[in-house]
């Protein structure tokens, strides 16, 4: 019996976690799941297109986290790298994890699981960067507003920080490569997509949209970050290690520099 | 706001406060009350330095006044400088503005000795007051305590604050009287002592009463300053792991003496900064707290100083070899620990892997352990592994070649042939 087979789902998590249920049902040993907006059919294999259903998602999610709470963690970060051919490797890992009972995803000895938790590091890695990198400025309207651009869709991921963090200012983070993003409203997080004529990055061009005294914390900020740097200690190279020059354009300690 | 003036107050005042190098946030665990403004747990960088150092706190002066005249300090009484002061206000005003920007986890405050210790004590725990009453502000707080303040201060200052420290600066005694003959070592001891106590009293309440207040959740630290009294690497360890014991320090650091002024007592100005004694310091530092080294492992009166060329981890195996080869697939997780080349996160997932399967080369190299170092310790899952009967110098000789370092050309004796 040829147990390999194409499974199309939506993109979403729920999604794909749907193809993995379908997957199981259908006892594929190899499941070729694959996002819809990058969907290649195979010359001879079968294709089955996916509905997502919250449901069967569900038991996915709950079934593989009982197993292990970290192999969940990982699953959902790696997911999130969006990298290609990701999907099947998931579909691998979480076959190994719900195979035996003693296996808990951490078997670094294999070359999957290994990439797979490399990958959810990766993935972790970006989204502590934009807890670090978001700079928010306030506009005249009084909400504090914030561009973002980084590698990996990690909006999902940093609602919780941000929601927990900043309780009591309205907040939007706005991720312009992905057109999307969250905004606070001193309630809830709700997910918004807007029409910005011109991105509203930290450059040193000031905008309308911003309060005058938020261009003043800016330079003390940029003050405070010359005078604490230490001249006879001066490493450039750790410092684009630490801080990338890609993100450079959206901290406005570095506006200069760009 | 006077945005020019509090520009001007802040420049001198940071400058000042920077050779202060803890910038730790984590260790607390204060959560977001009464949907206020932040919360504090487990310390974001939020950018770094031309220098290469994190920047998470907003780490100012109160003020660079001061009565003493400690050789090392650039604020200290006789040299000339500018001098500044905040209000409370004005810290206050900075801390919120920077941290709702996303700038900073928080305020590290500390100041010049103005009046009395007391008086400067009580100065910065009305700024921590200020932003936790008023503002309702749970972001990390790190308050310096003063030397010499008293305990009634000290326990104050812990209600409000995540995490207190003082700078102990010159590891020995001997040193501290020769360049701070104002300040003597019980000054230090004091708070240090009174803040450990109250830390241990609040945990034991805390067990019994939930509502116990929360009293410096992110402990104690302090800072040593090397490379500005010729003391040995052994000295500096042994009393770091003193400050540990004693004071159950959550942590020591340890400060490269950047000259910044004229003084005989001291290495002279363009003296380079000891980067890379700091840098093997610290390694040592995680040895002890991590990897299950004591201290005399280390350090001792055969080897007061540690080795340049090499990590002190390499430099204690080749020191004994005895304990080598280590088989990966059965050794203890003590013993994989000592292994030069094989870090925490390599033991943590050598321990899970070898469940599965016997490791060999290829599994370790993909677990990214440094195998240019470890080769010459183990033996694997392998037909292959290191038959000749090398000694240390050897084994050294074949890591320093295979391999590079940031600090090398410090060291290398490579170029000496021909000078």
């Amino acid at each position: 019996m040829d147990t390999t087979k194409s499974l199309i789902y939506d993109g979403s998590f729920n999604g794909f976690l749907t193809a993995v249920f379908v997957g199981f049902e259908q006892k594929l040993s190899h499941a070729d799941i694959q996002c819809n907006q990058r969907a290649q059919n195979g010359l001879f294999s079968q294709t089955e297109t996916i509905f997502t259903n919250i449901n069967k998602a569900k038991r996915v999610w709950n079934g593989v986290k009982k197993r292990s709470s970290s192999a969940i963690k990982s699953i959902y970060f790696a997911f999130l790298s969006r990298q290609e051919g990701i999907e099947p490797l998931l579909y691998y890992y979480i076959q190994k994890l719900m195979g035996s009972i003693e296996n808990k995803g951490t078997d670094f000895s294999d070359d999957y699981v290994l990439k797979i938790n490399q990958l959810a590091h990766k993935v972790g890695r970006e989204k502590h960067r934009m807890e670090a990198f978001v700079r928010f400025q306030k506009t005249k309207d009084d909400v504090y507003f914030a561009n973002i651009e980084p590698d990996y869709d990690v909006i999902p991921l940093i609602s919780k920080h941000f929601r927990n963090r900043y309780a009591d200012q309205a907040w939007i983070i706005y991720d312009v490569k992905r057109s999307y993003g969250l905004y606070y409203n001193l309630d809830t997080v709700e997910l918004i997509s807007l029409d910005l004529t011109d991105a509203h990055v930290n450059s040193i061009n000031k905008s309308n949209a911003f309060t005058n005294e938020e261009y003043q914390y800016q330079d003390l900020w940029n003050n405070y970050f010359n005078s604490t740097n230490i001249k006879s200690r001066i490493n450039k190279k750790l410092h684009t290690q630490h801080v990338p020059k890609r993100y450079w354009k959206y901290l406005s300690e570095k506006k200069e520099a760009v | 706001m006077n945005f020019e003036r509090i520009k001007e107050k802040l420049n001198i005042l940071a400058d000042a406060a920077k050779y202060d190098v803890s910038c730790s946030s984590s260790g607390s665990n204060r959560k977001n009350k009464d949907k206020g403004l932040g919360n504090a747990s487990n310390g974001i960088c939020h950018t770094y330095t031309e220098d290469g150092r994190c920047v998470s706190l907003l780490k100012i002066l109160l003020t660079n006044h001061c009565i003493f005249d400690c050789a090392y300090c650039v604020t200290r009484k006789s040299n000339d400088i500018k001098r500044a002061a905040f209000k409370i206000q004005e810290v206050v005003d900075l801390t919120i503005n920077f941290y709702r920007r996303n700038y900073i986890e928080g305020l590290f405050l500390s100041s010049g000795i103005f009046k009395n210790p007391d008086y400067t004590m009580e100065r910065l725990i009305a700024v921590a007051k200020k932003l936790r009453e008023e503002e309702n502000f749970n972001g990390y707080i790190h308050l310096k305590s003063i030397p010499g303040a008293s305990d009634e201060l000290m326990y104050e200052a812990g209600l409000y604050a995540d995490r207190l420290s003082v700078n102990i600066e010159i590891p020995t005694i001997s040193g501290l009287k020769l360049l701070a003959p104002d300040k003597k070592h019980e000054d230090f001891a004091k708070p240090m002592l009174k803040v450990r106590n109250e830390i241990i009293r609040h945990k034991n309440e805390k067990k019994l009463i939930k509502s116990t207040p929360k009293y410096a959740p992110a402990g104690q630290s302090t800072q040593m300053i090397v490379g500005a009294t010729g003391e040995s690497d052994k000295d500096v360890m042994y009393s770091a792991t003193y400050f540990y014991k004693k004071f159950n320090m959550k942590r020591v650091y340890y400060s490269g003496y950047v000259p910044v002024m004229k003084d005989a007592r001291l290495p002279s100005i363009g003296t380079q900064v000891p980067m890379l004694r700091e840098n093997r310091l610290y390694q040592t530092d995680w040895l002890l707290r991590f990897y299950g080294f004591s201290v005399n492992e280390i350090l001792n009166d055969h080897h007061p100083n540690l080795d340049i060329d090499v990590d002190p981890k390499l430099s204690w195996a080749l020191r004994n070899l005895h304990h080598f080869p280590v088989d990966i697939n059965t050794a203890d997780k003590r013993m994989l620990a000592r292994i030069p080349g094989i870090g925490m996160r390599s033991v943590h997932k050598i321990m899970n892997g070898r469940k599965y399967r016997k490791l060999n080369w290829e599994h370790l190299k993909n677990m990214g352990v440094a195998l240019n170092r470890a080769k010459y310790f183990i033996v694997c899952n392998s037909r292959y592994w290191e038959r000749r009967d090398l000694d240390s110098e050897r084994i050294k000789g074949m890591i320093l070649q295979n391999s590079t370092g940031k600090f090398r050309n410090q060291y290398s004796n490579q170029l000496s042939l021909f000078s």
